[in-house]
């Protein structure tokens, strides 16, 4: 079994599932003989084709709109929006298009596309590179958006992405990228698309989050425990639809609820689940529930950037102030 | 030094004038006159659906209505050159391409009455819906033409909107890329000279919108849009040209707008009545009917007979319309997914009717 960084996990989903699908396309800007500017389609070209691997003019609407006609007309498109600062002309496609068909013809069209882009912070990359419009993207029906925060999530979700039958939404982590690796097996499972994951189990406080922000997520739940404080931290994994079951769960248990994110604060998804926290589990609940995320600011260039992201101390101070609040 | 390094030209065709009168000789398909009665009837057909349709909101019982008057020629020309499997990806002013395609009366209706199964065509299945945000299915021609090239085959994708389209930047980047992948997609222009409000000498500057294909790496033409000859002969041509693999066409049909936008406008604030007298006599149904009399193809009687069967199948198609009960309520989620995921189903469940 290889040990693979998120970005090779990753190109390993395309290579499966190109093989064991010829319907499968990968499109975007760069993603042929270059390999995408993190890598990611590397060797896909050469392997399946300049006409399966394709690259795209410089226009991502388009990328995203041809995704939607060639998969109605029976094609499995993956294509790449390069970073997700550029995604925002592809949302009317989203929005009105991918998200709607399958609805607005009463199941007779159908948009088995999935949309890769690389979001979030932290690897100090030049303006309109850093975002996380995750949210934006949540809020539109028919939509699945689904972020891996590890290798071995990334290569499971991305191909159930790729064989789910309607439009997803992939949003990769880049810091993550090639920050660390683990061992994936290439074996073609892929991993339920509807899923929160439990990823450390504790009975005093629920962490949740998703993306790269897992990892400061799961070193404050480390120090917490350094402290006899037992965190649960739960791995959202697929924002829409959301597995609330998981969360409630697990909030029912420890009472307790601190909820992560990258993005910026205010009409964030730590909002959406704080909300369904406050009306579905409110008796359960024993301290108020907490939200770390961004500021409302502008995403900061590299020099402040640090300052704006979510930090474990961050945190660690939520979560202590949760516990310490009965 | 400076040197002219690129010329374009851009030709329009007219085959009939105003009165029906050849202007040259007409292409193949068209010399024997008896041919082109289907493509008469047609446009008799969409515009009395069209009629019923503009009836049935002034009366409360159908939403807002695109009404398709004085452009019949550019659907039933486009429709009449394509072939069943070639895909259609209309605009919301297109009834009569559709309708030559076979989506039914009864379903035009269903869709502008609010129904979504309007658009669950029995007739065309591959066929998308109309596109409501200007030109963004564009880029959707351009996707399924790029996969039926993937596959191997000889289909092609058509694409239709309005003049207004053309300024928008999916119009471009499509055109772009059915250029330069050289794929097999027909983009119209129906250039009715009104976007809402906007005419078209301030939508854009250049002198034809044909010549943005140019731009592109792809032909582009005018057509005189109320000529459903020339409409079906150019878009025939175009389509050759997708089906040997020579790429994309854009053409621009010319025509005019004789309606208010839809239903929900009054053009009479923006042009004046007197600026739209002029273009009746060009309308499309006078000239090909002229044409056929003249050939003895087709009669006063005959028309007066192919009106009131249009007009009959649109009275029945009409009540098979107001006599459909809506869908239940929890239509609006069953179609979202292909499995309804268990947090839908939740939602899905609190609806008063489930």
């Amino acid at each position: 079994m290889p040990e693979l960084s998120l970005v090779e996990a990753v190109r390993a989903a395309l290579v499966r599932a190109m093989a064991e699908d010829e319907r499968v396309i990968v499109m975007g800007e760069d993603v042929g003989i270059d390999g995408g500017v993190f890598r990611a389609t590397e060797g896909l070209a050469q392997r399946f084709g300049s006409g399966r691997v394709r690259d795209t003019p410089l226009s991502e609407l388009l990328i995203a709109g041809m995704a939607v006609g060639a998969a109605v007309e029976g094609l499995r498109p993956v294509a790449e929006i390069q970073f997700m600062g550029f995604l925002y002309p592809t949302i009317d496609q989203l929005a009105n298009h991918a998200s709607r068909l399958r609805t607005r013809t009463r199941g007779r069209l159908t948009v088995p596309m999935v949309l890769r882009a690389p979001y979030g912070g932290g690897i100090h990359a030049p303006e309109h590179h850093s975002e996380s419009a995750e949210s934006m993207l949540a809020h539109i029906p028919g939509l699945r958006v689904v972020i891996p925060s590890s290798p071995a999530r990334a290569y499971g979700l991305l191909l159930s992405a790729i064989r789910d039958p309607d439009p997803v939404v992939f949003l990769e982590p880049k810091r993550l990228y090639r920050l660390s690796r683990e061992l994936v097996d290439d074996d073609g499972q892929g991993l339920a698309l509807y899923r929160c994951i439990v990823e450390r189990e504790g009975a005093d406080v629920t962490l949740v989050s998703w993306g790269a922000m897992l990892r400061e997520t799961l070193a404050a739940a480390a120090a917490l425990a350094e402290e006899g404080r037992r965190a649960e931290v739960i791995d959202v994994a697929t924002l829409k639809p959301l597995d609330m079951a998981t969360i409630l769960a697990s909030v029912e248990k420890t009472g307790r609820c601190v909820v992560v994110h990258e993005a910026p604060l205010s009409g964030g998804y730590g909002g959406e689940i704080t909300a369904r926290l406050a009306e579905d589990a409110m008796f359960s609940l024993v301290a108020p529930l907490k939200r770390v995320a961004g500021w409302d600011t502008v995403m900061p260039l590299p020099r402040l950037e640090d300052r704006y992201m979510p930090s474990v101390a961050r945190i660690v101070a939520a979560a202590r102030e949760t516990l310490e609040s009965d | 030094m400076s040197e002219t390094v690129a010329r374009f030209e851009i030709r329009r065709t007219r085959l009939l004038d105003a009165d029906g009168e050849p202007l040259g000789p007409l292409p193949v398909f068209a010399r024997d006159a008896e041919a082109l009665l289907p493509l008469y009837r047609a446009m008799v057909r969409v515009r009395a659906f069209d009629e019923k349709a503009i009836a049935l909101q002034r009366s409360g019982r159908l939403g807002t209505y695109a009404s398709c008057l004085g452009q019949e020629a550019v659907g039933v020309g486009i429709a009449s050159a394509m072939a069943e499997g070639d895909v259609l990806l209309p605009s919301f002013r297109e009834h009569a391409a559709q309708l030559w395609r076979g989506v039914t009366l009864e379903e035009l209706f269903l869709f502008w009455g609010g129904d979504e199964r309007g658009s669950d065509f029995g007739g065309p299945r591959r066929d998308f819906p109309v596109s409501i945000p200007v030109a963004s299915h564009f880029p959707h021609a351009a996707g399924v033409a790029l996969a039926m090239a993937l596959k191997g085959e000889t289909r092609a994708a058509v694409a239709i909107a309005g003049d207004g389209a053309t300024s928008k930047g999916d119009f471009y980047e499509a055109l772009n890329v059915i250029g330069v992948w050289r794929l097999p997609a027909v983009f119209v222009v129906t250039n009715n000279q009104w976007a809402i409000s906007m005419p078209r000498d301030e939508q854009s500057a250049a002198e034809t919108l044909a010549q943005k294909a140019i731009a592109a790496g792809i032909p582009g033409e005018q057509v005189d849009g109320n000529d459903v000859i020339a409409m079906h002969d150019a878009t025939a041509r175009a389509l050759a040209r997708a089906r040997a693999g020579e790429g994309g066409t854009l053409i621009e049909a010319l025509t005019y707008r004789l309606s208010d936008h839809t239903t929900a406008d009054d053009a009479s604030r923006y042009r004046d009545e007197e600026a739209v007298a002029p273009h009746w006599p060009e309308e499309p149904l006078r000239r090909l009917h002229a044409y056929l009399t003249a050939q003895g193809a087709w009669s006063e009687a005959e028309d007066a007979k192919w009106r009131s069967i249009c007009e009959g199948e649109v009275e029945t198609a009409a009540d098979a319309y107001l006599a459909t009960a809506p869908e239940p309520a929890t239509a609006m989620f069953d179609s979202l997914f292909a499995t309804l995921p268990t947090d839908l189903a939740s939602q899905r469940a609190r609806l008063d009717d489930a």
